[in-house]
């Protein structure tokens, strides 16, 4: 680890001002969970430390009847898996958030860095290898040890979006909401990631001097069902292979309106499987649409030499996270 | 002396040495060896009192650092260490110019600096000139006779191929051809790096020409013999400490090059220097469990004997030796016609280690679930067939504890219940062999002082198994003093040699010293006794609560107090050294462990839902360390079985997941209900009538667990480890 300069602002406008001042040899921590880890193998070298975590407020949770859910970036894992507001009405991020990781790192770990945490692919995570995502011009899981990469999108880094927090709010339409010297904006979750053909270098819309000030979920629509389901080899401290996010609204006669299928663990950003949801739209939840659903949730998909398992297990998640939606509990 | 288990006693007549107590046979008597007591040191290590190798800092201390080769192959060229020794926090420099570096992670240089900070951004600082060379680390491709060779010296056909080592007993391939039953299979293990939770590492200080080591060892006399053969210093010169320990499972025997590098960069600094290895280091130098391809035959017969076994087999021990697998073939069971060949294949990775029963969870892997396939041939229940075939008096009593405790007659009904759903339970289990490795190689002293405070001694170490509390245990009990007035002195070298704790050897090998040592503390004290009550000294006894009497007159007594208080001059010393074995009741270690697992069909997963492990290690000592060494064992072996496996990218051949996040390590919600039974059978050979435990537990594991998958899902695990993506392959495909 290198030496660095280490800043505690106490508000978000003093936050934004730094990060304008320093640029792109600053970095934001929050937990330092995902920081720590890659400034030890020589990843992130940065030359200022900007802890965010004397801001006041940027970790409270707040449900509204109408405006709905607003969490700061600072909420723990622990804080939003446990938090009756969340509990009650979103009840696919308080159980991705109580799953992540191990209970030591869901004390720490933040909602704002868990969206921005790094990708887990041991190309991109490891010194040793100067791949496309640390500016080489190889992304070596191509030809190499490709088993936990993705089976969709078209590289040229084939990453898989490591965030639960965001699968989930990818499935509930959710917003991500940004602070910067210049002001801040507003942005949908499944535009807040973004592909590697965009800039392979980076995994989110963030602009340099961007802070992530509010995450917000609107209010479930009367008649919505959620369900989520995730595989990974060990139960202690893993990362998923297969995952989805399912959010649906059923009308009055039980036919399903809206659907939001949402893929982890299959590519480089949470994966809308649009072919999926087209396919339940206007049909009753049944074995057959589910079925129908799961095959199309991989239709195109792309496993690279060693990956393929993926695909059939993906389709096994869709299938399950939609035979479980569950409506709120009243 | 009476040896073995109730029903199965076995009478023997011994000779004891002169300076050896009386053997406990298996009527004796016992007040503190046999009881459950918590480690004596158990405060000091949850309360962050105990002070391990990583927390010793000395005045003036350095911080050494390796640089480490990334290339599987290489030749060191030329390494400049200008800027190095420009930074002006480094006090010492070693450089490896022009070796060749045959693995991922071999040492190319080294520094001391006065901080850790400082330290590692120095070694940042090296300008290395590497000339790779051509490599292999995937063990097909180094089997080729085109394989870029791994040594200069070449073997033909094949330059990486050393070739089988053959045994041979009658013609296995000629009786299994015509055997009744015919089971046969390729199966896979994978390559387990031992994953220590406290790294190798040691601190070096020399006070003048005498050098001090603090370390993460199994063996401190072995790290002592080591750094003075490696620094050509007398052994009085060295010492070693180890008080406390973070594991071992077999990579921790010797000094290590990083011990003897951090005693150079200590004396070249005039500086004691710190040296602890990172968790890459770990995965990539310290050992490891080799991998194996074996390919099994094994023919019997519907009535019960194992006519044939036919087993040929490779691994990749890296650059080192010693993948053999054939252990469990040889002598669990009775065998007519065996032969096995065993080849170690050279590869550019780093070199094996013996792991925790070296050769035997992968042999295990394999024949387990041969002789379950055997078994089903012929129609019979895996526990009644193993019975016809197994000859151990104690395994054959341990299939039935285990059968009950684990619910067995469960076992016929699952299938009808599994018809239904995706999720399927079923039942397995394996057998487990281990010897008796424990002899002469320890020396105890015993210490008693004028106010009756017991002090133990011996240089040797508790890895973390209980050996302290152990040879309190052993002591107290023949003074007859409760556990706590006793005070163990261990993990010195200043102290009388002990064992290096490695091949289940420590209590077997240490623990008759102790009783021998106390007993000449004893034998002195009552004549001590003896004087007082004007007998002789054969005529008194000692019973707990310390109380020495006159045996034909059990109301004279004193205290063991009284009686230290008439010591002559200051001190009572004693000694005792392990005699050589006599005969016991079976120099076999068995055991066996049952699994129940649920596989759920659609993904792949399997859950183990339960262990059950029973097994023998002669007399059991501490129960609930016996126990916890068991369920140590079942912990590692489930590991291997699901999780673990050293992964090396294709291309470059570097290892792609040297940390504890992506090689995965069973974690507290992986592991199930273990049901430890620690099966005590005095069975001679020592004083104490104990054998070792260390390894047996890690054995069945993951036969057990396949076996029980089998059950569950009628397909044949043949690799390891048992994932997500090769149970669906197998379900289907019918076989992994």
């Amino acid at each position: 680890m290198r030496e660095f300069e280490y800043q505690v602002p106490t508000s978000l406008e003093s936050a934004t001002m730094l990060l304008k001042k320093y640029g792109e040899r600053a970095v934001l921590k929050a937990g330092g969970i995902d920081l720590v880890d890659l400034m030890k193998e020589g990843i992130a070298a940065p030359g200022y430390v900007i802890d965010l975590l004397a801001l006041d407020g940027l970790d409270a949770i707040t449900d509204d009847p109408n405006e709905g859910l607003t969490i700061g970036p600072l909420a723990t894992l622990a804080a939003i898996a446990g938090s009756a507001k969340v509990l009650r009405r979103y009840p696919l991020l308080a159980a991705v958030a109580g799953e992540a990781a191990t209970p030591q790192l869901r004390n720490v770990a933040t909602l704002g860095g868990n969206l921005c945490q790094r990708p887990r692919c041991w190309y991109f995570r490891s010194a040793d290898f100067a791949c496309a995502k640390k500016g080489g011009d190889t992304c070596f899981a191509v030809a190499g040890d490709n088993r936990y990469h993705a089976i969709f999108g078209d590289g040229p880094c084939h990453i898989v979006s490591p965030s639960s927090t965001g699968l989930v709010l990818v499935a509930l339409a959710g917003g991500i909401e940004t602070a910067s010297a210049e002001g801040g904006r507003v942005l949908a979750a499944d535009q807040f990631f973004t592909l590697p053909e965009t800039n392979v270098q980076r995994e989110n819309a963030l602009q340099p001097g961007e802070i992530i000030s509010r995450v917000r979920v609107l209010p479930p629509a009367a008649g919505s069902c959620f369900g989520y389901v995730k595989i990974r080899e060990k139960e202690s401290f893993d990362w998923p292979i297969a995952e989805a996010a399912v959010a649906l609204v059923k009308g009055p006669s039980g036919t399903v309106t809206a659907a939001r299928i949402v893929l982890g663990a299959a590519a480089p950003v949470p994966w809308r499987a649009r072919e999926a949801e087209a396919a339940l739209i206007g049909k009753p939840l049944s074995e057959r649409s589910i079925e129908a659903a799961a095959r199309a949730a991989v239709h195109g998909a792309t496993p690279m030499s060693g990956n393929a398992y993926k695909v059939e297990l993906t389709r096994e998640v869709v299938k399950r996270a939609l035979l479980g939606a569950q409506p709120l509990r009243p | 002396m009476t040896v073995g288990l109730p029903g199965a006693t076995k009478q023997l007549e011994v000779a004891v040495a002169d300076a050896d107590p009386d053997p406990w046979g298996a009527q004796q008597t016992l007040s503190v060896v046999g009881t459950r007591q918590p480690r004596i040191d158990a405060r000091p290590k949850v309360t962050g009192a105990a002070k391990y190798t990583a927390d010793i800092s000395l005045s003036g201390m350095l911080h050494g650092r390796i640089l480490r080769c990334p290339h599987p192959a290489a030749k060191i060229v030329k390494v400049d260490a200008s800027k190095v020794r420009a930074h002006p926090a480094v006090r010492a420099v070693l450089t490896f110019e022009g070796a060749i570096a045959r693995y991922q992670g071999e040492e190319v240089a080294a520094l001391a600096a006065t901080t850790p900070e400082a330290a590692d951004e120095a070694l940042a600082l090296f300008a290395v000139t590497y000339q790779p060379r051509p490599f292999v680390t995937d063990l097909e491709k180094a089997r080729a006779p085109e394989a870029p060779p791994v040594y200069d010296d070449a073997k033909k056909p094949s330059p990486n191929v050393r070739q089988g080592n053959v045994r041979s007993r009658g013609d296995a391939l000629k009786a299994f051809a015509g055997a009744e039953l015919q089971a046969e299979g390729t199966f896979r293990t994978q390559v387990q790096t031992h994953c220590c939770l406290e790294p190798h590492g040691v601190v070096v200080q020399w006070e003048g020409e005498d050098l001090t080591i603090w370390a993460s060892t199994q063996g401190t006399f072995a790290v002592r013999d080591g750094m003075a053969e490696g620094l050509e210093i007398p052994k009085s010169r060295v010492r070693v400490i180890t008080d406390y320990m973070g594991g071992g499972f077999g990579s921790k025997y010797s000094a290590g090059p990083f011990a003897l590098i951090a005693a150079r960069l200590a004396k070249q600094a005039k500086a004691p220097v710190k040296m602890m290895l990172t968790r890459k280091d770990e995965h990539l130098v310290t050992g490891n469990r080799p991998d194996a391809v074996m390919s099994l035959k094994v023919g019997a017969t519907r009535a019960g004997s194992l006519e044939a076994v036919a087993l040929t087999s490779y691994g990749t021990p890296g650059v080192g030796s010693g993948a053999g697998v054939s252990g469990p073939m040889r002598a669990t069971y009775r065998v007519r016609h065996l032969r096995t060949e065993e080849s170690d294949i050279l590869t550019n990775t780093g070199p094996a280690a013996p792991f925790r029963a070296p050769g035997h969870p992968q042999g295990s892997f394999a024949f387990e679930q041969a002789i379950d396939m055997i078994a089903e041939q012929a129609g019979s229940d895996p526990i009644a067939y193993r019975k016809l075939i197994d000859i151990h008096p104690i395994r054959l009593a341990q299939y039935d504890v285990g059968a009950k405790e684990i619910g067995w007659s469960r076992r016929a009904a699952m299938k009808a219940a599994n018809a239904k759903g995706s999720i399927k339970r079923g039942l397995g289990m394996a057998s487990a062999l281990w010897y008796n490795s424990g002899g002469p190689g320890a020396t105890v002293h015993v210490r008693v002082s004028k106010d009756g405070a017991v002090e133990v001694m011996n240089g040797a170490q508790d890895i973390g198994t209980g050996t302290r509390t152990a040879i309190g245990m052993v002591a107290a009990e023949e003074l007859g003093l409760p556990l706590d007035q006793v005070t163990v002195r261990l993990g010195r070298t200043d102290w009388p040699e002990g064992p290096g704790s490695g091949g289940s050897t420590t209590v077997p090998t240490l623990m008759p010293a102790v009783r021998a040592a106390a007993f000449d503390a004893r034998t002195k004290l009552a004549a001590i006794a003896a004087k007082v009550f004007g007998v002789e000294g054969s005529k008194i006894s000692v019973k707990p609560p310390g109380l020495f009497y006159v045996t034909s007159d059990p109301s004279r007594t004193l205290t063991f107090k009284q009686v230290a208080a008439r010591i002559p001059g200051e001190l009572l010393t004693a000694q005792g050294s392990r005699a050589a074995d006599y005969e016991g009741f079976d120099d076999r270690i068995a055991g066996v462990q049952f699994a129940e697992v649920t596989v759920d069909t659609g993904t792949g997963k399997i859950k183990v839902e339960k262990v059950v492990a029973v097994h023998d290690c002669g007399r059991v000592i501490n129960p609930l360390t016996a126990e916890s060494q068991i369920g140590g064992g079942v912990v590692q072996g489930l590991s291997y079985a699901l999780f673990e496996d050293r992964l090396l990218d294709p291309v470059t051949g570097r290892m792609l997941n040297a940390n504890l996040e992506q090689y995965k390590i069973a974690g507290p919600l992986d592991i199930p209900e273990i049901v430890a039974i620690a099966f005590s059978v005095p069975v001679g050979f020592n004083s104490i009538g104990a054998l070792g435990l260390g390894e047996p537990p890690v054995i069945p594991t993951a036969a057990a667990i396949a076996n029980a998958v089998h059950h569950a899902t009628g397909v044949r695990m043949l690799q390891l480890p048992m994932t997500p993506s090769r149970v669906l392959a197998a379900l289907r495909s019918g076989h992994a």
